[in-house]
């Protein structure tokens, strides 16, 4: 098996299992239980755990932080880091700080904007944008040295992964962007919540043209709705995000009380059908706000149990 | 050009309350063309502040001036005959002007008439946006002649992001999306392969990061 870093989701890559990953949103506060118990839930039905950087740029406990506590419990954290917030100088410094606590496996992100989030009148930093800061890790991983040329003292190991969307637009560079991810050094994908599977796969299509599913591991990325509500608001009000009517139609035509179960179905589903697109190498199983429900859908996908690897 | 817009009325009097002599100076370049501080909106002002004086029973002296150009120290020197004569100077320049203006006559109070907003373009009358954050290293050029820095949200070198939605930005349904922009320019010119190329971190220290900016000619100095 030939891994470049100590990270248990490339490993579990690498031996050519289907990986899961989820993720859980740091607590506006200061309570690490939050964290804990969110783990808690999921630990054992996943391989690794992404943990937000302010998402949405609501001001929430740092995702480095939240990493820790869950290294602490002998669990797999993956770094989320988004380049609104920090320079060259901080970013370089976190990631140090991250390997310093063996957190193997980063997610370069550029971040939504400040204007989502509670301090809309912010300033943002974007010193470098997501692509660059996938080549800062793997030079700081592999040249083993900082951008400023000096070398770095037990360099950081890290698995590097990047977010793709294969349903902004325009349509037609979403593949090419994602060489653009490739040729920048990033190792795994954890795609936006995929609704629209023939788009998804006509991506996946584009990707498979190329060979780019044979260079990055891509995880799809699945959201169960929890009510129609949920459905409609990320059809219209999320940016970038592709939900078909049908879908919003198949939620709604369920009495309310039926809408979780179906959300969960529908994500089930989505599972199942995914596995058949070559390329797919795993999931990222999104369950905002919902993070109980993991082990149902990793068990009723057929996900369950998690290979153990060295 | 620079493009500015008229600070509030009641934010301008409140520069002026006490004073009873003051002069309003405009300026006959970018913030002319954008109708915010030259010789008519230097006119427009001046007929506001005597007005809202008069309300209150004050009477203000005013005389409009409006030079040719107020960052460039030889106009500047038209004022020095009679700026003494008054309290105060409202300058309608942009943010140079204005202190260009106030380094040259220290001892006069000078207050900012406008709001300086962008470096930008007329898109059509009575519409301007910006085009350009003088980053001091352009990348036109790689881009297609759309400028990521000043038109993306998030100055993405190798966008656009995950919100781009129908060629508009995910914080405004109005701004266009400069990397969709861009894209739609590289395929008009066949050159969508130059979208793969990785535009390399950016030396931002010829921008605002590296300190106040000079820029000296040896060539033109006498």
């Amino acid at each position: 098996m030939n891994t470049k870093t100590p990270s248990r989701l490339e490993k579990i890559l690498a031996s050519g299992h289907l990986a899961v990953t989820s993720e859980c949103g740091p607590p506006r506060g200061s309570d690490g239980e939050v964290i804990t118990k969110k783990a808690e839930m999921i630990k054992d039905y996943v391989d690794a755990i992404n943990i937000t950087d302010n998402q949405t740029s609501v001001t929430r406990l740092c995702s480095l932080a939240a990493c820790i506590r869950l290294k602490l419990m002998g669990l797999e954290p993956i770094l989320q880091m988004v380049t609104r917030d920090r320079n060259r100088i901080a970013l370089q410094s976190d990631i140090l700080g991250a390997a310093s606590f063996d957190i193997f496996n980063i997610l370069c992100l550029s971040g939504d904007h400040q204007q989502f989030g509670d301090c809309p009148q912010g300033q943002n930093v974007f010193d470098i944008d997501s692509i660059q800061l996938i080549q800062t890790v793997r030079h700081m991983r592999d040249e083993g040295k900082f951008l400023g040329g000096d070398d770095i003292a037990r360099p950081p190991r890290m698995f590097v992964g990047a977010a793709a969307n294969p349903f902004a637009d325009p349509f037609e560079i979403r593949v090419r962007r994602l060489a653009k991810k490739v040729a920048a050094g990033v190792e795994f994908i954890q795609t936006q919540c995929i609704y629209n599977l023939e788009k998804f796969e006509l991506y996946m299509k584009q990707a498979q043209e190329r060979g780019l599913h044979e260079k990055v591991s891509i995880l799809a990325g699945v959201t169960p709705f929890k009510s129609a509500g949920m459905a409609k608001y990320m059809k219209n009000r999320v940016p970038g995000m592709d939900v078909p009517d049908e879908v919003v139609a198949r939620m709604s035509g369920v009495p309310k009380e039926k809408q979780p179960e179906e959300g969960i179905n529908i994500c089930v589903e989505s599972i199942q059908r995914l596995k058949e697109v070559e390329g797919v190498r795993g999931f990222h199983i999104m369950a905002i706000e919902w993070e109980e429900m993991v082990p149902e859908i990793v068990k009723r996908a057929g996900l369950y149990p998690r290979p153990k690897v060295e | 050009m620079i493009v500015a817009e008229r600070k509030p009325i009641e934010e301008i009097i409140g520069f002026v309350q006490n004073c009873k002599k003051i002069l309003i100076v405009g300026c006959n370049e970018c913030v002319t063309v954008c109708y915010a501080g030259g010789k008519k909106e230097v006119g427009i002002l001046a007929s506001a502040l005597t007005m809202a004086f008069m309300k209150e029973g004050k009477e203000l002296e005013i005389k409009e001036v409006t030079l040719e150009r107020q960052c460039d120290p030889e106009y500047l020197e038209e004022l020095r005959g009679f700026i003494d004569e008054y309290e105060a100077v409202i300058s309608l320049a942009c943010g140079a002007g204005v202190q260009f203006l106030a380094e040259k006559y220290l001892e006069t109070p000078v207050f900012p008439g406008v709001n300086t907003l962008f470096m930008g373009v007329t898109e059509e009358r009575g519409v301007w946006s910006e085009r350009c954050q003088g980053c001091g290293q352009c990348i036109l050029g790689q881009t297609a002649g759309i400028c990521p820095i000043s038109r993306c949200a998030k100055r993405l070198l190798n966008g656009p992001c995950g919100g781009s939605t129908k060629g508009k930005c995910e914080i405004n349904p109005e701004l266009d999306c400069a990397w969709q922009l861009i894209i739609e320019r590289l395929k008009k010119l066949e050159r969508l392969d130059d979208y793969e190329t990785l535009i390399p971190i950016k030396d931002w220290s010829t921008e605002r990061a590296g300190g106040p900016r000079k820029l000296v000619r040896e060539d033109l100095q006498q």
